[in-house]
């Protein structure tokens, strides 16, 4: 298995000028990316063993995708990733940037938005930041958050007056709201349109190059893996059959001939595994 | 024209949703009120031809003479208060009982296997069939009537609640539960609002129950309230005053139809059904 040191990304300053709106303040701090590693993990369900032994390493901030045919237990082991579902065997821990064990304040995005029809979207973006919280702050960071996703203006919305795509990035918005440390996507882009899906790669890399939170993307989509991460690892009956780094700088183009042929070469080692 | 009054009155609301629609005489004010009005027209029609016996039903004019001398000697009034306040206890006790025994077993596993099983029998007794009973137990008094308008009202709103909150979506739950709700927030957030639709369905029929239980139960044993009314004047041969009754429990019934509309439009405002 390889394991690479990967550079982070500078966080570029906040480029996007097209609201011609002044970035909100609260907006502006960074997370605290952790690292995760995982030591022999197995997960079954009865008499069926769904993860055999998992090992990985993610290093705080790495954008790691997790390809696979259906049934082959990447859902599953992102399950594991943020506490749905407990672990039969091995060790999963978190640290900090600075080594120390760290609790994941885990967040994920699913395939379908899963908001709540009846709050507005500000509101529901505001579920992201928990229990306790005074009401106007929730609102000022909730506003921020939609600004970054761009869609500030839709704040007073009901979810149902959104398209697919504006809900789902409610979804990021509602995620990124509290600047979790790990964000876990679960075929987040699975229902999209094409060129939706297009622009919210587009944004997904933007916020996690602005961010710096550490990301998972299980995905089924080679060519959006390819697309986004720094790291791809292909699932195979429970285990890890290929950890393939992506050294392309992080401004890809759709149709790059090198990413192509890495996705190739990604298809070939999900479709060989039989 | 009707057609221009649309249009314009959407672009209205798409510019400003600020600016309240104020109520129009249009056609959706108008129509409803065609076929009630037609009726009455033939029906007083049929008795001033003569068509209708006085005898087996008073023509509109007739009722609306008796409108206003009940309404004069003040026993209109007294009765329509009386009846509402027996309506309102019974919707009360009955419905937050049901409610509360729907939210409760449609989260709790073990309630629901304890309390399920009977509520579901006590359901199929047909509660006006406990008359007998209830004058053996509580007498003629207001006792008997709070405790029948309770138990009829309190089953369509438990039915209702529980299947409200079993059918709440269970990935939104997850996710609550992912974002780190508490129980209460879990249940403010996510199950009450996700079963107030299947529980206003529960109330509308609810309120059917508790006029008719109600009338039941009044023409069998009061001194007071609508029921008693119109079974005193049957006595005396009153016609005008029976159908009287009829039309003001028909009113009445609208009346809280159209209050469990509003509520519904305000609290569902979210869900594109009831967007108008």
């Amino acid at each position: 298995m390889s394991l690479h040191i990967h550079e982070r990304p500078a966080r570029s300053p906040y480029s996007s000028s097209t609201h011609g709106a002044t970035r909100p303040d609260a907006a502006s701090t960074t997370t605290q990316a952790v690292s995760l590693h995982l030591r022999g993990v197995e997960k079954r369900f009865g008499d069926n063993q769904v993860l055999r032994g998992i090992d990985l390493d993610i290093e705080a901030g790495q954008f790691v995708a997790i390809v696979g045919k259906s049934g082959c237990g990447k859902s599953t082991l992102l399950r594991l990733l943020v506490g749905l579902d407990q672990h039969t065997g091995g060790d999963i821990s978190f640290h900090d940037e600075y080594g120390n064990s760290a609790k994941a304040d885990a967040r994920i995005v699913f395939q379908e938005p899963r908001l709540l029809p009846w709050f507005n979207v500000a509101k529901n973006v505001a579920v992201g930041l928990g229990e306790g919280i005074d009401k106007d702050e929730a609102r000022t960071k909730a506003l921020a958050a939609l600004w970054e996703v761009h869609l500030r203006n839709k704040a007073e919305e009901w979810p149902s007056q959104l398209s697919g795509g504006q809900r789902q990035r409610v979804a990021l918005a509602r995620a990124l709201v509290s600047r979790p440390g790990l964000l876990v996507l679960d075929e987040p882009l699975g229902a999209l349109d094409a060129l939706t899906r297009i622009s919210m790669q587009t944004l997904i890399a933007r916020v996690w190059r602005e961010l710096g939170f550490t990301a998972v993307l299980v995905t089924h989509d080679v060519s959006e893996a390819v697309h986004l991460a720094d790291r791809v690892i292909v699932l195979g009956e429970g285990r890890i059959s290929l950890d393939l780094s992506i050294p392309q700088p992080h401004s890809r183009k759709h149709g790059d001939a090198e990413l192509a042929e890495l996705e190739g070469q990604l298809l070939e080692a999900i479709l060989k595994d039989r | 024209m009707a057609l221009a009054d649309l249009t314009f009155s959407r672009t209205l609301k798409q510019t400003n949703k600020r600016i309240p629609s104020f109520p129009r005489l249009g056609r959706a004010h108008v129509l409803p009120l065609v076929v009630p009005v037609t009726l009455i027209a033939l029906w007083q029609l049929g008795s001033s031809t003569g068509f209708i016996s006085d005898r087996i039903m008073p023509s509109p004019v007739a009722v609306t003479q008796a409108f206003w001398s009940e309404a004069a000697s003040g026993d209109l009034g007294h009765n329509i208060l009386v009846s509402a306040g027996r309506a309102l206890a019974g919707l009360l006790v009955g419905g937050t009982i049901g409610f509360l025994l729907g939210i409760i077993n449609g989260v709790s596993k073990l309630s629901e296997q304890l309390t399920d099983t009977t509520l579901q029998m006590i359901r199929t007794i047909p509660h006006l069939a406990l008359i007998p009973l209830v004058i053996l137990w509580f007498g003629i008094g207001e006792e008997a009537k709070l405790f029948l308008t309770s138990l009829g009202v309190l089953f369509p709103i438990y039915l209702n609640t529980y299947h409200g909150v079993r059918n709440v979506d269970r990935d939104l739950l997850e996710m609550g539960r992912i974002y780190g709700m508490s129980r209460w927030s879990l249940f403010r957030k996510v199950i009450f609002p996700g079963a107030l639709p299947s529980i206003f369905v529960g109330l509308r029929y609810a309120l059917g129950i508790m006029w008719l239980t109600l009338i039941v139960s009044e023409s069998i044993a009061a001194s007071s309230g609508l029921g008693y009314m119109a079974n005193n004047a049957r006595e005396f041969m009153m016609t005008d005053v029976v159908v009287l009754a009829l039309v003001i429990y028909a009113l009445l019934g609208k009346l809280a139809d159209v209050i469990a509309r509003r509520l519904e439009g305000w609290t569902l405002s979210w869900n594109a059904a009831y967007q108008k």
